[in-house]
């Protein structure tokens, strides 16, 4: 057994589950705010070998489902003018818009869209292109943005000028804060995003602990990694010493990846930004920052963000707060299945109601 | 899409790194990734690039402490 494969170690994991059932007397509730926590705590079984105090909820943390309406028919009417190419990762092909658009059906009416499996990949299309403009759709949080910052930086050294990004990412910290100032919240504990902190590092999260007392642990993927930060939480709650503990310190650097955080910082810069269910957050997102304006496609290309209201019927801005488990909204696996979605949080595999619908025999 | 997989350097050229897991290979690029990685090891990619070195030092150490903390033997 390799180094890393420690993690998976089914003796381990059966002896932590014990600990973690025998110690966690308290109930609580945790909140994981990371699509890849979410399919994780399902794909394991974990989530149905939890002791019954211990309540799983799934936060904001797929960045394709936070991404707000209004945003959704931006890109859609950026798909709908014939002079582009746009290049996106393909989750959000089916991300409905008004009206029941999508980039999927707007390729079928006409629109040329490329799924691209790295933003590097569309500065590739932009070259095989010189007749075109290339808009890349900037989805996702502080794991992406720096892919997307490093990718720009290269449009501009290698004088490309039919490349562009709409950048809609988002930061956690910020909306973190949004979900715990809400007086509903009911939440006790964060497990905190293991890549998004091997970019920004601990600090970005202490005011969890010293502002609302909130115990978190910065935790990776592996059931063993999962089960420690549970029992990590257990420990902070007894002994009432909310703490931000970094669990996967073997990928998570204390001060972040200073070369990533370098190019988002000439790259990009922190603006108010939207998103679905908890609205408008302030500096909660990166716009394109004016040294880099001639690749940013809201300014190059005129676009602005129009009000869209949610989608009818549809209750993810209350299940990314963590307020509605999506098995409670009224047309989960009735009209909205993976394969008929609703709304984004149906779409994206790392969306908590698509998780829920895959794995709900066990859940 | 938030997907970020760790996966071993098989072979590195300026900066783009081949990389493998399971028999899948890819190629990504090094322009983000703090520590230069060397061939042998683990590094976490996400969307064509690589974004940290796993630490084996630091891993073993996680695991030790398990173990100590259940009092087992790793087999
Ligand atoms: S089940 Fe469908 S309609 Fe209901 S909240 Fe989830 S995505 Fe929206």
């Amino acid at each position: 057994m390799n180094s890393f494969d420690a993690f998976k170690d089914p003796a381990l994991c059966r002896s932590l589950l014990a600990r973690l059932t025998e110690e966690a007397q308290t109930p609580m509730r945790f909140m994981e705010v990371c699509g890849t926590h979410t399919v994780a705590i399902f794909q394991s079984g974990l989530r149905s070998l939890l002791p019954g105090t211990i309540t799983h909820l799934t936060g904001p943390g797929c960045p394709v489902c936070v991404t707000h309406e209004s945003e959704v028919a931006a890109f859609l009417e950026l798909a709908g003018r014939d002079d582009i190419i746009v290049a996106t990762f393909g989750d959000l092909m089916r991300v409905p818009g008004p009206k029941g658009a999508n980039l999927k059906t707007a390729s079928a009416e006409g629109a040329r869209v490329e799924v691209v499996y790295s933003p590097f990949d569309a500065l590739a299309l932009a070259k095989a292109n010189p007749g075109r403009m290339v808009v890349f759709l900037g989805i996702g949080f502080e794991t992406t943005a720096p892919t997307v910052a490093a990718t720009i930086r290269l449009a501009r050294e290698q004088g490309l000028d039919n490349f562009l990004v709409m950048s809609f990412h988002k930061l956690v910290p910020p909306a973190l804060r949004a979900l715990l100032a809400d007086p509903e919240a009911r939440v006790d504990a964060f497990l905190l995003p293991g890549h998004v902190s091997a970019i920004i590092g601990v600090d970005p999260y202490a005011f969890l602990a010293t502002e609302y007392g909130v115990p978190s642990v910065i935790t990776g993927f592996e059931p063993l990694d999962i089960l420690q930060a549970l029992l990590h939480i257990v420990h902070m709650r007894r002994d009432n010493i909310p703490r931000v503990v970094n669990q996967y310190s073997r990928v998570v650097p204390e001060h972040g990846n200073h070369k990533a955080l370098a190019v988002m910082a000439e790259v990009f810069t922190p603006v108010d930004a939207l998103w679905r269910g908890l609205g408008v957050l302030p500096q909660s997102g990166l716009a394109i920052s004016d040294a880099y304006a001639a690749f940013d496609a809201f300014k190059v290309l005129g676009i602005t963000l129009k009000d869209h209201p949610p989608l009818p019927g549809c209750r993810c801005g209350e299940v990314l707060k963590g307020k509605m488990p999506p098995n409670e909204c009224p047309l989960f696996a009735k009209a909205c299945t993976p394969a008929t979605p609703v709304g984004p949080c149906m779409v994206s595999t790392e969306g908590g109601c698509a998780a829920y619908y895959k794995y709900r025999l066990e859940a | 899409m938030c997907l970020a997989v760790p996966m071993e350097i098989i072979g590195i050229a300026d900066n783009v790194a081949d990389v493998e897991i399971g028999g899948v290979k890819r190629q990504v690029r090094l322009d983000i990734i703090d520590e230069a990685p060397a061939v042998g090891d683990y590094v976490i990619v996400h969307a064509g690039f690589a974004l940290r070195r796993l630490d084996r030092a630091d891993a073993l150490e996680t695991i030790k402490l398990f173990q100590e903390g259940l009092n087992l033997e790793l087999l």
